[in-house]
């Protein structure tokens, strides 16, 4: 280590300090949002549960683990290309459950709805969060329902909790990366943030690109059934596959190496984020899943993805390895390295 | 992806490397003027992959870099105006001013926006009449025919309630400061691609002439800035410094016509502060006197600005090319991307962000210390 820089000390040189109020990269899912949760958060509800920090938490209760996950849904516009905030809501926690390998089975959903919102879209987004839940096989059975003032909120806020039960021999959680392991992504990415992006104030363009919102759960079960052996499932939503990659590598104290080649980025997206000099490694995603498995299962699982509605596009795109712990790291297209860091607050479109 | 695939293709981009190489038999410093081309570069890992005797300077092309302090505090001290909706291009609002940056004045309750473009600034001051709606103008020449555009909509449709705090800055001026100063590196040049496609490349001339530099125009693909690189090296070597056009397929010796002549209607050239490096004579543009009345500067009359600089930073003489990122005192301790001191950590161009991301994974010999 003597000959490179001294990094002792780097990763949080100023906790919390520059910013005494909550600005809107605190809710990027980057830096800041790990910041807030690790210096703020954590401190104060520190347990044993908690400790591991994936998209859900794994309990153990009467002799079953449970897998139990929260998410809240701010979105704006509230309907956007390919779907709305409730499908979201409930897709979303879904996929947080399932990311714990387990069957998700319950959820609640909670409602913050501003003065003035129209009963017609509410009804609307009721509708699709029913169906949503229809598609993935949950039940929304619990509720509560609260009323801001008008310009307290923008129309609706929904947050969603749900459960449901880890099967035996499924161990997975965001430390258990090992080198040598394979990372598998389920498809194309970039394609929520990107069809956000394109209907919001400011930005409008014309993309032909849908939400991919999409509850994962009947993937993960499809991927389980071929073998228990996964080690690490995500959905890169917020702060994309970079912050979901760097998330694995830090958690699990291994480095991550990517082929930028091997991406897949549709061809709307990549035009997209060419044109507001985004990266798409840093764009949400609402329907995807890394995977990382053993290299010996790694076809095997691929293979498997592959045969599902929502994994036809699945892929390798990198490995785990024991150089550069706590880093991700890509070979760009033309052989060269860049690290791919953990996003900061929110990605920016660039000026030039 | 069609006109972008062409130019990233690893095969050809190898066959520039190795053609680099060969020709290259000493040390050479080159500069690329542009923030784009840096992060092109430092996106492609474009510096690894040359031979050790080619130094890249990441130049002060950076319009997020290079615009001075006060204007930054000017723009924060109107966004938080009550009544005024700020709007900005994305990556100015985490530009540290003398104390915040604009989304700290946002988590204020400023009403600051991101547009992708300064006509939908304008559609915004058409869509809210009560409100006052003041663009950030500010970049190269590259920006500025769409800033300008704005400026004349504006007029056109009689809007009261828009105006632009402008802070637009000049390649040429910049380039000529650069050779004119006594601690100068530089060796040749990549000119800023997009720049050219709009002023073209006659402005070029004197600057090869007066200091014997090469002048190679330059895109902003891999195998562009190879290309770019392949040119500057070639006349390195052979001890030629001439003008050289190493992106034809946008840029023309005469630039875009019609957008020179909305730029000479709407703006005129200024003395312009740069920061990090200090005023640069004739170096910008501000509104000429037919637009008076856009102009956010006298229309809001800010005063009161005492701007101070993080005595920390050193960001001018990284802009310089006089010192390496990694040669700053505070780089990588007191200042980081997470907490900026200066603008040239901020942006993803900026030569501090992009030494920062190497630094943790490359040795620093290899990224190339300036002795």
């Amino acid at each position: 280590m003597s000959e490179l820089f001294d990094f002792t000390g780097w990763t949080c040189p100023a906790p919390l300090r520059d910013h005494p109020a909550i600005v809107m990269g605190h809710g990027g899912g980057g830096k800041l949002s790990a910041e807030l949760i690790e210096h703020l958060f954590l401190p104060a509800f520190r347990n044993s549960t908690n400790a591991e920090l994936g998209d859900s938490a794994v309990i153990e209760l009467g002799g079953m683990r449970l897998a139990y996950s929260t998410d809240s849904f701010v979105v704006r516009p509230l309907f956007f290309p390919g779907g709305n905030i409730g499908e979201l809501a409930v897709n979303g926690t879904v996929n947080d459950i399932a990311m714990s390998g387990a069957r998700p089975l319950y959820m609640s959903a909670g409602f913050i709805l501003e003065e003035g919102m129209p009963l017609e879209k509410l009804a609307l987004i009721a509708e699709s969060m029913g169906a949503a839940a229809r598609r993935a096989g949950v039940a929304l059975v619990t509720g509560d329902t609260k009323v801001v003032d008008r310009g307290h909120g923008d129309g609706v806020f929904i947050n969603t909790s749900g459960f449901g039960i880890v099967p035996d021999g499924v161990q997975i959680g965001p430390s258990r990366a090992r080198p040598g392991d394979v990372v598998i992504v389920s498809g194309d990415i970039g394609v929520h943030g990107i069809a956000i992006m394109s209907v919001r104030e400011g930005l409008e363009f014309g993309a032909p690109v849908v939400s991919d919102t999409a509850p994962l759960n009947g993937l993960v079960a499809a991927m389980l059934e071929e073998t228990r052996a996964i080690h690490v499932l995500r959905d890169p939503t917020r702060g994309g596959m970079a912050s979901t990659l760097n998330e694995i590598a830090q958690a699990s104290g291994v480095g991550i190496a990517i082929e930028e080649r091997k991406l897949p980025v549709p061809d709307a997206v990549r035009a997209a984020c060419e044109l507001l000099g985004l990266d798409p490694l840093y764009v949400a995603n609402e329907g995807k899943l890394v995977a990382i498995v053993p290299a010996n299962v790694a076809e095997q699982v691929l293979a498997c993805m592959q045969r599902h509605e929502l994994g036809k596009r699945a892929t390798i795109i990198g490995r785990v390895t024991d150089q550069h712990a706590g880093m991700v790291v890509a070979r760009t297209g033309i052989g060269g390295m860049r690290v791919v860091d953990m996003m900061i607050g929110e990605q920016l479109p660039r000026i030039c | 992806m069609k006109y972008l695939d062409e130019y990233r293709d690893p095969a050809l981009a190898q066959r520039l490397f190795d053609e680099i190489r060969r020709i290259t038999t000493r040390p050479w410093a080159i500069m690329e003027v542009c923030g784009g081309q840096t992060h092109s570069i430092i996106r492609n890992g474009i510096d690894q992959l040359l031979p050790p005797e080619i130094e890249l300077i990441h130049g002060p092309g950076c319009p997020v870099c290079v615009t001075p302090l006060e204007m930054i505090d000017k723009a924060l001290a109107i966004a938080a105006r009550p009544g005024v909706i700020f709007c900005s291009f994305g990556d100015m609002l985490r530009v540290p001013g003398s104390s915040m940056d604009l989304f700290r004045i946002k988590s204020e309750g400023g009403d600051v926006r991101i547009v992708y473009s300064p006509l939908d600034a304008v559609k915004l001051a058409q869509q809210h009449p009560q409100r006052e709606v003041v663009f950030f103008g500010i970049g190269f020449e590259t920006t500025a025919p769409a800033n300008a555009m704005a400026v004349f909509q504006a007029r056109q449709l009689g809007l009261k309630n828009f105006s632009m705090l402008v802070s637009h800055v000049l390649v040429p001026p910049a380039i000529a400061a650069l050779m004119e100063s006594p601690v100068n590196r530089v060796q040749a040049f990549l000119a800023a691609g997009h720049v050219c496609s709009v002023m073209g490349t006659w402005q070029y001339n004197p600057l090869v002439e007066r200091y014997h530099v090469p002048i190679v125009v330059t895109g902003f693909e891999p195998l562009d800035v190879l290309e770019g690189i392949r040119k500057s090296v070639l006349q390195l070597e052979q001890g030629r410094a001439e003008l050289e056009n190493a992106y034809p397929r946008a840029v023309q010796s005469e630039g875009n016509l019609a957008a020179q002549k909305m730029l000479a209607d709407v703006f005129q050239i200024t003395d312009r502060a740069w920061r990090g490096i200090g005023v640069i004579p004739q170096s910008g543009w501000r509104l000429s006197a037919n637009y008076a009345e856009f102009d956010a500067e006298t229309r809001y009359a800010v005063t009161d600005i005492h701007t101070t600089e993080s005595a920390l930073c050193h960001s001018g003489e990284v802009l310089q090319g006089l010192i390496k990122p990694n040669q700053c005192p505070a780089f990588g301790k007191q200042c980081t991307p997470r907490n900026p001191l200066g603008a040239t950590m901020v942006s993803t161009e900026g030569a501090c962000a992009a030494y920062y991301q190497y630094g943790r994974f490359i040795r620093a010999e290899e990224v190339g210390v300036a002795q």
